[in-house]
């Protein structure tokens, strides 16, 4: 984070605290939001709130603050996943990391773009990341899964990520920048 | 902090991704090897959650009611005139039971019928919908005096639910009828024909494997069957309905959508123990219990309604 070379003074216990805090803060909001989608609501869906959830969160801030999600911390992430939804573990511990990878890979001229763009992006890894879902669930229980649940996953983080976004965004300018202290 | 220099600092950020992308392969396999590991891992995690959710469901429950309620007030008089045409029903079914009961008892009189034993069960909340995207199941809390063993039965007040597949020392794991790795034995009760109800993930089971000669008609109740040693029998499931494709599917007699609380028989069965089950119960032979079983189960109507509860003659 230090841009400019120079001596400066030691940070205080407070600014110390306040900077992991910020750092922390993307890590903490998605773990939070994973376990508030899985209390029973009785929403119609509410099954399928979690991958959406996950997946959106970890393309927003692998794109936007990687520094806030360092592979090991995707592969837990990925690990309650799984562990949270039933799947067989490791899929989507797998499919966070590929995301992760390819959103690295394209981060340089994605972040340049618009919204609309990124959504779009969005859109295609969530359509590839849902249907590999799909398919290794169905390879590992051997059994033809219903395609239709991995559709509405699809279609639900698609239409959550502008929701998602704009508090991302928000958060991303203020409460998780750490250049603010 | 360990100090390591730029060069070998940026190397390690390079390989961490794919060395992370390797170990979810080996998570995968390791899932498959040993689904008992991953499975008492799921458990340990389910009983941390269970004690939130558990705290959380009042507040929630308060939320939906008052939710409910709003939309219980524009539909009141539709409601009311439907309930009051369901207690007319119901007060000639009353009078069917009274009369049915009455000679029910006068007959087990005249036999010196035995009755079976009443089996436990324990009560507990449902506090989360926890199946995922491919699976169907719900989450129970369990307070730690009372304990849960895997294979019980879960019922609502109106039918079976399902099994208790996973059982931790604060939660249990209830697999649905709904889900698709769910097969369970049953009775037709107005052929006593044989069939095997599967979950597929959808709302409603189908029906497959029944004989030749007894095809599954339409209305018609479906009991559990003491096959296998799974089940009791005559514990109600639903009823059948064709669909569009000429599938017989099984309306489940339990509301699946709203589970709040279940109760969960323990009828110690020792036949086929719960789906992806380890070597957990000593497995005895079914024989002694399923023999006596499925002449009564089998029998024509008539019968059919004193086999409502033989949960073994032990």
């Amino acid at each position: 984070m230090e841009k400019t070379p120079g001596i400066r003074p030691r940070r205080s216990f407070g600014q110390r605290l306040d900077r992991t805090a910020r750092r922390g803060f993307p890590g903490a909001i998605t773990i939070f939001a994973m376990v508030i989608a899985g209390a029973p609501f009785g929403l119609p869906g509410q099954a399928q709130l979690l991958p959406a959830i996950t997946l959106a969160s970890v393309f927003f801030w692998s794109l936007f603050r990687p520094v806030a999600f360092p592979p090991p911390f995707v592969f837990v992430l990925g690990l309650l996943a799984d562990l949270m939804e039933e799947m067989p573990p490791g899929v989507s511990v797998l499919i966070l990391l590929l995301t992760q990878m390819l959103v690295l890979r394209i981060r340089r001229p994605l972040g340049k773009q618009s919204f609309l763009f990124v959504w779009l992006i969005f859109t295609i890894v969530a359509a590839v990341a849902t249907a590999l879902q799909w398919a290794l669930c169905s390879l590992l229980d051997w059994t033809f899964f219903p395609p239709a649940s991995g559709l509405f996953v699809f279609l639900l983080a698609t239409g959550l990520y502008p929701l998602i976004a704009i508090v991302f965004i928000q958060a991303h300018r203020s409460l998780a920048a750490p250049e603010q202290t | 902090m360990i100090r390591l220099s730029i060069p070998v600092r940026q190397a390690l950020e390079k390989l961490s991704l794919p060395v992370l992308i390797a170990a979810a392969f080996a998570l995968m396999l390791i899932g498959k090897a040993d689904a008992v590991l991953a499975m008492r891992v799921r458990m340990a995690l389910a009983d941390t959650l269970a004690p939130i959710y558990g705290t959380m469901a009042k507040p929630l429950a308060n939320l939906r009611g008052v939710a409910t309620d709003v939309l219980d007030i524009w539909d009141l008089r539709a409601e009311n005139a439907q309930l009051r045409a369901e207690n007319e029903a119901l007060h000639r079914w009353q009078a069917a039971a009274l009369a049915l009961e009455a000679q029910n008892t006068e007959f087990k009189a005249a036999l010196s019928w035995m009755p079976p034993q009443a089996p436990a069960f324990t009560t507990a909340p449902v506090v989360a919908d926890s199946g995922g995207i491919y699976a169907r199941s719900v989450l129970v809390g369990v307070t730690p005096p009372h304990h849960v063993t895997k294979g019980e039965i879960a019922l609502d007040d109106r039918g079976v639910v399902g099994r208790v597949t996973e059982a931790g020392s604060r939660s249990a794991r209830v697999l649905l009828i709904t889900d698709m790795n769910s097969r369970i034995p049953v009775v037709l009760e107005g052929s006593g024909g044989r069939a095997v109800m599967e979950g597929t993930n959808g709302a409603f089971p189908v029906l497959r494997y029944w004989p030749e000669g007894t095809i599954p008609a339409e209305g018609e109740r479906v009991m559990t069957s003491a096959a296998a040693g799974a089940f009791p029998a005559g514990l109600p499931l639903g009823t059948v309905h064709y669909n569009a494709d000429k599938v017989p599917q099984v309306h489940p007699e339990a509301d699946l959508d709203h589970l709040a609380i279940l109760r969960l028989f323990d009828y110690d069965l020792t036949g086929v123990t719960a789906p992806d089950a380890p070597a957990g119960r000593p497995v005895q032979p079914p024989p002694s219990t399923a023999a006596p079983m499925a002449p009564a189960s089998t029998t024509p109507k008539p019968g059919a309604v004193s086999a409502a509860h033989p949960a073994g003659p032990r």
